[in-house]
């Protein structure tokens, strides 16, 4: 029996080495194909109609005219009249035609009478809100009474973020081809291959056994594409009815309106403290939206379990397409009120945040040795101590310098997840497994456990996923895919090597249990001249491929949950202008082993610029007359550009103490502490908070403004 | 765009306002094959469709024949017509840059150029920049400094940063973060872009040197 555990650091040949992504070259030369660039034969473009209003009900849908026009092959009904629609851009009616041309006239010609009714998009005051404001009832934790009644210091603050999309670059969408009466090939730009066939066959009536979902590359998802969306059912329809493959993929003012948001969250808080720093007591009044289905309540205090809390939060339920689980659901909210508050405490004591964390670190649990560890190691790479000044640069002249710090943690243990792995006679390794590659390195990651267990070489390894057919492997979100596959590909390696050891121990004179596999070849432990190139120990494998299953969860401990992080940012404000530039992140994070330390940094360095985005310059902005979303375009929806990041140092926790515990996931952690440390910073740098994000230059003038005195300033 | 010259979306010929205000017109013509000449701002110009009409484009070196409406974007007349998938449609917008192809040397978004008026003109996408089986310095640069993380955007980086050299084959970072600012990536791989342009600048560099 194998004995289900990682290589030791001095055997490993390709885990935790840096390892350019197996299928770069695929992406960079155009080849690589998304759901999106899927051109059949026969193709047809499908298009949605789409309400106007944030909250409509359907008097009339007309589709004559539609209907009529050359080259529209079929019209669906998505939403019958009587229907009620909740925010603008819903789908109320679809056309499928020849070409893209002809199907956006023909859904411009759907004629759509509606009975308008009274909206609410907007959250920023949920007195506003009305009966979409939903209170939920006042969580305590010891004596928060006795807790303000004998605080040393008190410190209030607002703090807050808005809603935000996922602005995927690829829209959702799918291609959905009929094969025959009863069964669906579907093309879908998804996060889950292996749940998509169900899911799809439902709405159809047809058994999910008939679906076959696939997928080679998906161009973004951040947890907004976890489930095939109504448009793909719609579009399943529609090539049913015209008797042709129908591609329906969101145009941008469409993705950025129906298919995802992360929730806001606004908070007045109030933190009870002593004068020598340490946190006695937290109240918060918190609220978030996040459209029909609210938005959950972030978990405040962020990772400081603070002894005596009162806390209430209400939600409000609003007239915006839904939110979607947007990477590390609630923690960027939580993590951006808890230390833009805590870090006001500190400055309001005068204490470097530094020492007022590690003051109270121990609050933080279980991990508070590594953030201790990892606040050392953050602060010696931005040289904090060098640089650090108390609030407000005193520096002559318009640029004002500061740097902040935030924490995080996340869980991110291994989904379920199964993979064969078969090995031939003649010495090919070919492995499949229906996950599915984000961008995040999974094909990668998947070749260099394989390769390093058998002893092989990465080409050596054939991988297949993206295809429902193979074996089940969960959806790739909240960090969990890589402790999945990594750990059920190393389980099925471990079992080939005994199914192949056994084989072959009668050529070697030895016992199955004295053999390794290194270096390509299979050799008695310690004794290269006893040994067969691994073709040749393949041969006596017989006329027959050896396969087995490899799965996770299982045997022997090879992935665990549960990392901290600590960001330090270091920001020049502009107290004319208002503009923030970034100078530079340092991030420090754990994830126990690294399987591929090249594509685990990327992950880091795209978490962080994920997190300028978001503290710069990302909100989805709404009209409450209109109900519309107001910016639903990549021109003033603003993603960060190159020249907008600063630079990144990344400083992986690996080596002894961090790799023993086994692979935990990555995706999620380092996304979440930017916004705090960068509104940190700024407010070091300018002496003032601006209590929400995105730090455009009208709330930090305004800010700014409320400093010199004017009470009026709108922030 | 922030290098006003390094990128031009359509400096000669009709601009999407420019054709919307002649499409008004063109729907009072006939549905014919082929431009007629109507007046429009106290100038010729030529009108095509509203129907289709046929397109000669010169992609990667090879004359592509089809047929599309005025209207169709040289993007969609590549992915739809050709089947050439590299250049992807993100905003639709000229703001984020997957689209950019090189036209007549210059990096362009295809989103917003239409595909007639891309006729007669050298149309460089993604997939010509391979030669044989061997990347392009620019594209190993991407896979050695793992410039891509979901990929979406990697084309139109790749193919505006090979424009881009071009232009400035020895770049400093600042030109390099100015020179590339017209392309947006989700993922968030910009560091490793920053750092492949600098790879495969130096590698022109040698290769210039020793041929």
């Amino acid at each position: 029996m194998a004995e289900y555990k990682w290589p030791e650091a001095d055997k490993r040949t390709l885990i935790g080495k840096r390892i350019s992504r197996v299928d770069g070259p695929q992406k960079v030369s155009g080849r690589a194909k998304y759901s999106f660039d899927y051109n059949p034969k026969g193709l047809l473009f499908g298009k949605i109609v789409r309400s106007p209003h944030a909250h409509a009900k359907i008097t009339s849908i007309d589709t004559s005219a539609a209907e009529r026009m050359p080259g529209v092959k079929a019209v669906h009904i998505v939403q019958q009249p009587g229907t009620e629609l909740f925010w603008a851009g819903a789908s109320v009616a679809a056309v499928a035609a020849v070409d893209e041309a002809t199907a956006e006239d023909a859904a411009r010609a759907v004629k759509v009478v509606y009975e308008v009714l009274p909206h609410l998009v907007v959250d920023r005051d949920p007195k506003m809100a009305g009966d979409n404001a939903r209170p939920s009832a006042a969580q305590t934790a010891g004596d928060a009474d006795k807790a303000f009644a004998e605080a040393e210091v008190t410190v209030e603050g607002f703090y807050g973020l808005p809603v935000i999309t996922h602005c995927c670059l690829e829209p959702h969408g799918s291609v959905m081809e009929w094969q025959g009466e009863q069964n669906v090939l579907a093309h879908l730009s998804t996060q889950a291959v292996s749940g998509a066939p169900a899911q799809i066959a439902r709405p159809l009536e047809i058994p999910a056994a008939n679906v076959r979902c696939v997928q080679d590359h998906i161009g973004g998802g951040f947890g907004s594409k976890f489930s095939p969306d109504e448009w793909d059912i719609t579009a399943a329809r529609l090539a049913k009815k015209a008797g042709a493959p129908v591609k329906m993929f969101n145009e941008r003012d469409a993705e950025l309106m129906v298919a995802g948001t992360r929730p806001s969250a606004y908070a007045k808080v109030k933190i009870a403290l002593k004068k020598d720093g340490t946190i006695t007591g937290w109240q918060s009044e918190s609220w978030a939206s996040g459209g029909m289905g609210s938005g959950g309540s972030p978990p405040l205090p962020y990772i400081f379990n603070i002894p005596n809390q009162r806390k209430q939060h209400t939600a409000i339920v609003n007239n915006v397409g839904s939110a979607r689980a947007w990477r590390a659901p609630g923690h960027p909210q939580a993590c951006a009120i808890t230390m833009t508050a805590l870090e006001d405490a500190a400055a309001a004591l005068k204490m470097d945040p530094v020492d007022f964390f590690l003051k109270n670190i121990d609050m933080t649990g279980a991990r508070a040795a590594i953030y201790r560890e990892e606040l050392g190691i953050a602060a010696d790479l931005i040289g904090w101590k060098k640089n650090w000044h108390e609030r407000g640069d005193k520096t002559a002249g318009p640029i004002k310098r500061g740097m902040g710090l935030s924490m995080h943690t996340w869980g991110g243990l291994g989904h379920p997840s199964d993979c064969d792995l078969t090995i031939q006679p003649d010495g090919s390794i070919e492995m499949k497994m229906g996950t599915q590659d984000l961008g995040t390195g999974t094909r990668t990651a998947v070749m260099i456990v394989v390769a390093d267990t058998l002893g092989v070489p990465l080409e050596a390894v054939k991988l297949m996923i993206g295809d429902s057919r193979y074996p089940v492997s969960g959806a790739s979100g909240g960090s969990t895919t890589i402790g999945g596959v990594s750990a059920s590909a190393r389980r099925a390696s471990l079992d080939a090597l005994d199914g192949l050891f056994a084989k072959v121990a009668p050529a070697l004179n030895a016992d199955p249990n004295e053999l390794e596999a290194v270096g390509g070849k299979i050799q008695v432990k310690g004794h290269p001249d006893r040994s067969l190139s691994w073709q040749q120990a393949c041969q006596k494998l017989g006329g027959m491929p050896l396969t087995v299953r490899g799965k996770n969860p299982g045997p022997g401990s090879l992935i665990n949950q549960g990392v901290g992080g600590v960001q330090m940012a270091d920001v020049s404000v502009d107290v004319e202008t208002g503009i923030v530039k970034m100078n530079r992140i340092v991030a420090v994070q754990d994830c126990g082993l690294i399987i591929d330390l090249k594509t685990a940094e990327s992950q880091v360095y795209g978490a962080l610029i994920m997190g300028v985005g978001y503290a710069l310059y990302e909100e989805k902005i709404m009209d409450q007359k209109l109900g519309r979303m107001l910016n639903p375009n990549m021109e003033f929806y603003k993603l960060a550009g190159i020249g907008d990041i600063g630079d990144f140092k990344v400083h992986m926790m690996t080596g002894k103490g961090y790799d023993e515990r086994g692979v935990i996931g990555l995706g999620e952690p380092p996304v979440i502490s930017p916004g705090a440390a960068i509104s940190n910073a700024v407010a070091n740098a300018i002496g003032v908070r601006v209590p929400t994000l995105p730090l455009t230059p009208d709330k930090v003038l305004a800010a700014l403004e409320q400093k010199g005195g004017r009470k009026d300033a709108s922030i | 765009m922030r290098d006003d010259d390094d990128k031009v979306v359509e400096k000669e010929g009709i601009s999407r306002r420019n054709f919307l205000k002649v499409s008004g017109i063109s729907l009072t013509v006939p549905l014919v094959l082929g431009p007629r000449v109507v007046r429009a701002g106290g100038a010729d110009v030529k009108v095509f469709g509203p129907g289709k009409v046929p397109v000669t484009l010169m992609v990667n070196g090879k004359a592509m024949k089809t047929e599309v409406e005025p209207r169709v974007t040289l993007l969609e007349a590549l992915r739809n017509d050709f089947d050439l998938t590299g250049a992807k449609r993100v905003c639709d917008r000229a703001t984020c840059g997957a689209c950019t192809v090189i036209v007549d040397g210059k990096p362009t978004y295809s989103c917003t150029v239409l595909a007639i008026e891309a006729q007669g003109r050298g149309i460089t996408t993604v997939e010509g920049l391979m030669q044989g089986d061997k990347l392009h310095p620019v594209q190993q640069a991407f896979v050695d400094n793992d410039a891509q993380q979901c990929g979406f955007c990697t084309p139109g980086f790749v193919v505006a940063c090979k424009a881009f050299l071009d232009k400035h084959p020895n770049p400093t970072p600042e030109q390099v973060q100015q020179g590339l600012g017209g392309n947006l990536c989700r993922c968030g791989t910009y560091m490793g872009i920053r750092a492949a342009v600098l790879q495969a600048a130096n590698q022109q560099k040698g290769g210039r040197r020793n041929g």
